[in-house]
């Protein structure tokens, strides 16, 4: 187990080097740099901010700096935000967005997986109906609907909780956002779990259990759970890994300090450093999360090992 | 406190004006549009909600009152030499940084040195250009102390010598660009001197927290010299990048004051919150340029003039824009100090006359039915621009011109029009400072902002006087001529003069409405 994983964790170098070089010159690629705007800037003062971020260097020298100083774990300056290195945005910004992201994909197990389930039990009754229905408006309108009304229901208008505004993480100002950025998830789930559930429960062994005359919960905790998890699990790793980088959406709405926001800000101002960190720092945590559930995996299905 | 607050607000909303109990409250709660670049004034990118923090715990020589007013502020006295050139401070006896140190003529010329130094690459070190040598610093030619700021009197006193006279300039020192830096902060921390921890400010407020994209906090600077009569004991501004979502938190009390509100709520908010909602003239003109480089269709004057004519200008800001901006019929807009706001020709007036010269002028030019004219225009996406992009087609179709519309985001959309790429492309301009100079520059010939290349001697040669022109009522002249100039030749098309959009918590007292849309936190009271 230990060697499949550290020869995973190798794997990911060539991975995240790919992803990085290509990153680092699909940004300069793109038109428009970062201090294009609104005012054309004097020559002069063009030239000092070039030479201050050495983008007046060749762009092959620029990438081997860079790669230079991400290999000594620093990730530049960010060229907005002035007062921040971008290690610091993230290490500002990521516990935020992992405790959002964290609780609702804990909501959205909570909740979806039992509703999935009793879907599954109860196929083609009016519970099942009501609960894909319910999924499929889930799914189907978007957090930055769902979000807004939450606000202005729960904020504004019976003024239960506030409309937004982080504070330190206080409660209960988790409570709208938790819940807009978990509703889809919950969706989702449900759905799948459904799905999964009604396909195993067709299987051979589920019969031979049934067979052996073992009680109908005996068959579903025993033998039909476990198995129906399995694509669940493997949809939690990009998701996971999506959810605790933050949205853009919720953080903004709600006025979280995310890191989510920067993905958008920093591709919109040119912010080479930051799109790089956050790039980097993104694509790290899906090698992870994917290792993490094929871990997982073997853990739930007893035919998946990872033996050299 | 929030609470309390919180209660009263919910009761004004539903009883639009009846007052609830009292409420103590010393804590004001800003929503800005976005985040601070820096506390490193050299360093700021540019945003106006920017200028709204810097001014709050900076000052300069001068500062504003609550009508944007200039009055003294770390300079008590100043005089101007008779050629206009020298400009000499008189600093204010007590003035300190938040740690108690004296604020001096040196912390000025530091300041200034360090914004113009290369290696500050500074993105607005060009606002401070009419300083003599400054240029020249900037661009690396000339050593820091080559620049016209001395400090005398063992740092009392503070002369500032210019390139030539610039009857600005006084405007020029409450930008952010003019404020001091603390040079004994920067000399002991170096670059981390704004971090939290150190950093020092000598305005009304100093900042204790900033944490990224959700809140800065300010608290009232003791060593203020003006202290005892500064009301609030802090401010907090929020990053409410979602206006939208900025509205659901003013109204569930959670914020005191909302910076531009966007356009499209200006109804339903004037309806529903008559009593918090603001709307004034601001010094921002929306236009769009019109490309004037040989080889374009409107580099003929005619097409230009046609395509002017035909815009119902009162139709987009009343109808389009529902009365969140007012028409415009030129560059300069109202409310600019010392000017009198002019006015394009025939752009008014009967429709289907001005429709059935437009027509005539088109065909005159040689376009026609065999010969239709297709004109590109390119706008930087936004919902308002789309939908003011979609009525100017509409109101030019009646001409027989046909419209390819290009949209991008920002910085793509300025680069193209920089490079010349369009015929008509939407550009807006936002005053520096309060003066016409700064908008007609923007038409001067080889200038980098006059995306549409016009270029006519005469408009440079008035310009060019006017700068040298000491007479405050002759400038004035020179100035107005000169943007009649443009306006005849149809340069570009103005459409909308901005205004500023902000909501406000009724019982907020010393926050007027002023066309620089400046509003120092220093002067504003809870009067509950």
């Amino acid at each position: 187990m230990l060697t499949y994983t550290l020869k995973r964790l190798l794997q990911a170098v060539p991975t995240m080097l790919v992803v990085i070089t290509l990153s680092f010159f699909l940004m300069r690629v793109a038109p428009g740099g970062p201090f294009d705007g609104e005012r054309q800037l004097p020559p002069e003062i063009e030239a000092n901010l070039k030479a201050a971020y050495h983008l007046d260097d060749p762009l092959p020298m620029q990438y081997l700096r860079y790669m230079g100083n991400l290999l000594q774990g620093d990730f530049g300056p960010s060229f907005k935000y002035k007062d921040f290195s971008v290690t610091e945005l993230i290490a500002q910004g990521f516990p935020v967005s992992l405790e959002i992201g964290g609780l609702a994909i804990l909501l959205a197990l909570l909740l979806g997986l039992p509703l999935g389930i009793i879907a599954a039990l109860r196929r083609n009754s009016a519970v099942d109906y009501a609960v894909m229905s319910v999924a499929l408006a889930g799914i189907a309108v978007p957090n930055f609907v769902i979000a807004p009304i939450l606000a202005l229901v729960f904020g504004v208008l019976l003024a239960w909780l506030p409309a937004g505004g982080w504070n330190g993480g206080a409660l209960p100002n988790l409570v709208l956002p938790v819940i807009a950025l978990s509703i889809q998830q919950i969706a989702y789930i449900a759905r799948m779990m459904r799905a999964s559930m009604i396909e195993v429960l067709g299987s051979h062994y589920i019969r031979t259990a049934r067979a052996k005359g073992l009680s109908e919960r005996q068959v579903i905790w025993r033998h039909a759970i476990r198995p129906a998890l399995l694509p669940v699990t493997s949809y939690l790793g990009p998701a996971v890994a999506g959810i605790i980088t933050g949205s853009v959406v919720i953080e903004q709405i709600f006025g979280i300090p995310g890191i989510g926001r920067y993905f958008v800000q920093g591709a919109l101002n040119r912010d080479y450093t930051l799109v790089m960190g956050t790039v980097v720092f993104y694509g790290a945590l899906i090698v992870l999360m994917n290792l993490l559930v094929d871990l997982i995996y073997s853990a739930l299905d007893p035919q998946i090992r990872y033996d050299d | 406190m929030h609470c309390k607050r919180r209660s009263l607000i919910a009761a004004i909303t539903l009883s639009s004006g009846l007052m609830a109990g009292p409420l103590y409250a010393e804590t004001l709660d800003i929503g800005v549009m976005g985040e601070l670049a820096s506390f490193d004034t050299s360093q700021v990118s540019g945003g106006v909600w920017e200028s709204q923090i810097l001014m709050d715990v900076y000052e300069g020589l001068l500062k504003q009152n609550p009508e944007g007013e200039l009055m003294p502020g770390m300079a008590t006295k100043w005089e101007v030499s008779e050629d206009g050139e020298t400009y000499t401070f008189r600093l204010r006896e007590g003035a300190k940084w938040s740690d108690g140190e004296p604020v001096t003529a040196e912390d000025f010329v530091f300041g200034w040195q360090h914004l113009l130094d290369p290696a500050s690459a500074s993105k607005y070190a060009y606002l401070l250009y009419p300083i003599k040598n400054a240029e020249a610093v900037n661009a690396g030619d000339k050593p820091l102390d080559a620049l016209g700021a001395e400090s005398l009197d063992g740092g009392k006193t503070l002369k500032v010598t210019l390139e030539s006279p610039t009857p600005f300039f006084l405007q020029l020192l409450t930008h952010y660009t003019a404020y001091p830096v603390p040079k004994h902060a920067v000399e002991k921390y170096g670059d981390d001197w704004v971090k939290m921890d150190n950093i020092v400010t000598n305005g009304a407020f100093k900042p204790v927290e900033w944490i990224s994209q959700s809140r800065i906090s300010v608290e009232k600077n003791p060593e203020y010299y003006d202290a005892s009569d500064v009301s609030l004991d802090g401010v907090n501004y929020f990053t409410t990048e979602d206006r939208n979502a900025a509205i659901s938190r003013f109204r569930a009390g959670e914020l005191d004051i909302i910076r531009d509100y966007p356009s499209s709520r200006y109804q339903w908010l004037k309806d529903n919150l008559p009593d918090a909602t603001h709307l004034s003239p601001m010094l921002g003109s929306y236009y769009y340029v019109l490309n004037a480089r040989e080889g374009r269709p409107t580099a003929d004057a005619r097409i230009r003039e046609a395509l002017n004519l035909v815009v119902r200008r009162k139709v987009l800001s009343e109808q389009i824009m529902a009365g969140s901006f007012k028409d415009a019929y030129s560059l300069v807009p109202p409310g600019t100090s010392r000017y009198e706001v002019q006015r394009m020709d025939g752009v008014d007036g009967d429709y289907q006359a001005r429709l059935a010269k437009a027509k005539q002028l088109i065909k005159e030019a040689g376009y026609g039915p065999d010969n239709p004219l297709n004109l590109q225009l390119r706008y930087n996406t936004s919902d308002e621009h789309k939908k003011i992009a979609i009525a100017l087609a509409a109101m030019w179709k009646p001409l027989g011109v046909n419209i390819q519309m290009i949209n991008a985001e920002a910085t793509v959309h300025y680069q193209t029009i920089q490079q010349g790429d369009f015929d008509i492309a939407r550009a807006g301009w936002i005053a520096d400072y309060n003066d016409a100079e700064n908008f007609l520059t923007l038409l001067r010939s080889g200038v980098g902002n006059n995306y549409g290349g016009y270029s006519n001697p005469e408009y440079d040669k008035l310009l060019d006087q006017a700068a040298n022109t000491l007479d405050l009522d002759k400038r004035q002249q020179l100035l107005q001529q000169a943007e009649n100039v443009a306006l005849d030749d149809y340069a570009l098309a103005p459409l909308l003069y901005y205004v500023t959009r902000n909501l406000v918590n009724p019982s907020i007292a010393g926050w007027q409405d002023n066309a620089e849309d400046d509003h120092p936190s220093r002067w504003v009271t809870f009067t509950e």
